[in-house]
């Protein structure tokens, strides 16, 4: 029982990482693609929009990596071993992020270093989400070979392959689809709403670009992707329904004016595609190539530990989740504001 | 350089950036609740100011590190895969409760900084307590999973297996209650004689004189209080790894020969071929006081150690001379600080602020070098008895390099901090002017 506690508790944080986070990333990645006349205003209801909680946000990914390297130690140590190098570039990037991202606000004054700390936060703010989904792709690619003899085949093709760079790119777009769809809601005037909604519309285009991108590579590199997802009555559902909300959503956006109510269909949409993609090949985390794949049961850690671990996070998210229900309301918008 | 030791370095660096960054960020927070209940009682400006110029610094170390304390945990796995396979569901219970002491405190930090003017007086009050209160629960929890590493219990190894694992009983390990004590008494100390002197400094410069000795008021009381009752735990700490970790203390006293009533070594340059420490102080029977508590009884030497079990002696031996001798100076400036009490004018005295002007990297000095006598001390291993280091490293080479992005990094990263503080401090005058801010 409490193996399945701690399983739900990994993949919550996945999921609120990749949504909640990622739509910090896409702010950053936004910012790099407005035309310099309106980018000091983005910038500025970007950091209203997560200055308070963008610190809440990441550690969804220290939940996530905790939960890993105490309860299922060997995934933990295989990523980091086979995934050393897009991993640490994922945390050059989470560190570059992190730090100018609070500079670039605490810098008593302001001069031509806010031009250094907004290149490396826009840009940082491509590497991380990028890296991220290779890491994401690598796992599953089946490219990660513990008898390789060379390094390259070890610590390289684990991770560089058209697959795995094209979920990192998907993820990338996702991020910025997800940062715009939040920006509507933040929006305070009309010029500034449709900004966002012709930047939702570029991001979600390019989502799709990358995603089908994703497909092709995946049938170049011989992974069944296509049977994963459209083969399992669960795949296909929940491919269905997030292209249904996504369409719900968009009639809401263009027809109805609305700008909050958004928000929780672009979330379901990755819910969907996160569970599409894990229930295909549950239990399996990472897919060895030539070897015994590591699950999240054969990997999992005595049951003393598992017992701890999911008693641990229980009490943590009766601490935690009100408080950040709170956060989340007290510097929100609660209500749709007609511009 | 080989790749084992990159390792090692790139561990240590990190480790070494980290502390001084969790440190900063779970005490400040205490300084800024007092001088904000102040305000809020007292209602006078200064004390706004002061909680508001705290809490850009907290927010700049908070920012700094959380990012180098994610780079950890991973880093855990990618340098030492093997010890993390193996110790990760021993010694991960104080990670998973650090988890959610880190999560709230990033929540709580979020209401503090954006909460001014905007929640409730008391409550925005309360959410800076938290901050702190949750900063310092993380920082014992992560040692005590590092003690957990000095005092390794909870399992037990039949061929290679790690069977009977409780993780409760490896995070109530025998080492986690006075490293805890140890390094939460640290982090006051070396933040407090840190931030009090700079602002004696600034009093020096005959900046904002107000504002700078209300701050250094507040500050100092901790760092004293702190100061000291460090020697103390520091006792505590001694009897403590002589009885568990005998290879440490005689590395750390540089005691090469077991003998009754042996002597305390001071300074010295310890020769580990010849067995001898050459320019050393010695004062007979005092290490067997501060290692048994009485003048007489037998301390272990390395002699009695296995050669291949002996940690490196003269780093392990120069780290701790530097981390006592500051505590000391420290220690001293605390008692100079009490008897001022009785003396207010010497706050106005140069020779008086000088001395904390001096004090302000000692703290830090005296953490890195104690991290170094815990960390190198424990050398070769990295589970104590159980585990040696050179098995856990990652079998990826190349860790030379990862070692060098990291060090530049690293080094950019606390360039820029520095830059940022030096600018936060010279705005003062101007973001704090009184007339200004009685306006806002």
């Amino acid at each position: 029982m409490m193996n399945y506690i701690v399983i739900a508790f990994l993949f919550l944080s996945i999921v609120l990482y990749i949504i909640l986070g990622g739509a910090d990333f896409g702010a950053g990645i936004l910012e790099l693609f407005t035309s310099a006349k309106n980018r000091s205003r983005t910038r500025k209801t970007l950091y209203m929009a997560i200055g308070p909680i963008w610190e809440a946000n990441h550690m969804w990914l220290i939940i996530a990596i905790v939960i890993l390297f105490v309860g299922f130690p060997a995934i933990y140590t295989e990523m980091s071993t086979s995934l050393h190098i897009p991993l640490i570039c994922m945390l050059i990037g989470i560190i570059a992020r992190g730090t100018a991202f609070v500079f670039r606000h605490y810098d008593a004054v302001k001069d031509d270093m806010q031009k250094v700390y907004n290149r490396v936060y826009a840009l940082s703010s491509i590497v991380t989400p990028l890296f991220l989904g290779i890491i994401a792709g690598s796992v599953l690619s089946g490219h990660i070979d513990i008898n390789a003899n060379t390094f390259s085949e070890r610590y390289m093709h684990s991770w560089l392959n058209w697959f795995s760079v094209g979920v990192g790119f998907f993820v990338v777009a996702l991020c910025g689809f997800l940062a715009s769809v939040y920006l509507i809601g933040e929006a305070d005037n009309a010029e500034d709403r449709q900004r966002f909604v012709n930047k939702a519309r570029r991001m979600n285009i390019a989502a799709v670009i990358c995603g089908a991108l994703v497909f092709i590579a995946a049938s170049l590199d011989h992974i069944p992707l296509l049977q994963w997802i459209f083969y399992s009555p669960v795949g296909l559902t929940a491919v269905i329904a997030a292209t249904g909300s996504l369409a719900i959503m968009w009639y809401l956006i263009l027809y109805r004016n609305k700008s909050l109510i958004i928000r929780p269909f672009v979330a379901f949409q990755v819910v969907m595609i996160l569970l599409a993609i894990s229930y295909a090949h549950f239990p399996d985390v990472i897919i060895i190539r030539g070897g015994e794949n590591l699950s999240l049961f054969n990997t999992m850690a005595p049951n003393k530990t598992m017992d701890a671990l999911g008693w641990a996070l229980i009490l943590g998210s009766i601490f935690i989740l009100p408080a950040l229900f709170y956060l989340y309301y007290s510097f929100q918008k609660h209500e749709e504001v007609p511009l | 350089m080989e790749d084992f030791f990159a390792a090692r370095a790139q561990m240590a660096l990190s480790l070494g950036f980290h502390i001084i960054y969790a440190c900063i960020g779970m005490v400040m927070p205490f300084f800024m609740a007092v001088s904000h209940f102040k305000w809020l009682k007292t209602k006078d400006i200064t004390y706004r100011n002061i909680t508001k110029a705290w809490s850009k610094g907290v927010a700049i170390f908070f920012a700094t590190g959380a990012v180098s304390g994610t780079m950890l945990s991973f880093e855990l796995g990618l340098l030492w895969p093997t010890f993390m396979k193996h110790a990760g569901p021993i010694f991960g219970m104080p990670f998973s409760l650090e988890g959610t002491a880190f999560f709230i405190e990033a929540i709580a930090l979020g209401f503090f900084l954006y909460g001014w003017d905007k929640l409730n007086r008391w409550f925005h009050w309360f959410t800076g307590v938290i901050v702190g209160v949750s900063g310092l629960a993380s920082g014992i929890l992560v040692v005590s999973a590092n003690a957990w590493m000095n005092s390794p219990t909870g399992f037990d190894v039949v061929n290679g297996h790690y069977i009977n694992i409780d993780p409760i009983k490896a995070m109530f390990n025998n080492a986690w209650l006075f490293e805890a004590l140890h390094m939460t008494l640290a982090a006051f100390a070396a933040t407090g004689f840190a931030v009090a002197g700079v602002h004696a400094l600034m009093i020096l410069k005959g900046k904002q004189i107000e504002f700078h000795t209300k701050a250094f008021k507040i500050v100092i009381v901790f760092a004293a209080i702190a100061a000291v009752l460090q020697p103390i735990s520091g006792d505590f700490s001694a009897k403590d790894v002589a009885k568990r970790q005998p290879a440490k203390l005689a590395a750390m006293e540089a005691h090469f020969h077991t003998e009754k009533s042996a002597s305390l070594i001071i300074g010295g340059l310890p020769d580990e071929e010849h067995q001898t420490v050459n320019y050393a102080i010695k004062l007979p029977g005092l290490l067997s006081f501060l290692a048994h508590g009485n003048l007489e009884q037998e301390v272990i030497g390395l002699d009695e150690i296995p050669v291949d079990e002996h940690p490196p002696v003269a780093v392990a031996h120069f780290a701790f001379q530097i981390m006592v001798g500051l505590g000391m100076i420290m220690m001293a400036l605390a008692v100079l600080y009490f008897i001022s009490l009785r003396r207010m004018l010497w706050l106005r005295e140069r020779w008086f602020l000088n001395l904390f002007v001096m004090a302000i990297p000692m703290g830090f000095i005296a953490v890195e070098a104690g991290w170094t006598v815990t960390e190198v001390g424990r050398q070769p291993w990295i589970i104590y008895g159980v585990m040696r280091t050179a098995d856990a490293v990652t079998p990826m080479p190349g860790i030379v390099y990862s070692f060098y992005l990291f060090t530049l990094i690293y080094i950019s990263l606390s360039v820029v901090v520095v830059f940022l503080l030096k600018r936060q401090i010279e705005m003062v005058p101007v973001l704090y002017n009184e007339n200004q801010a009685r306006r806002l």
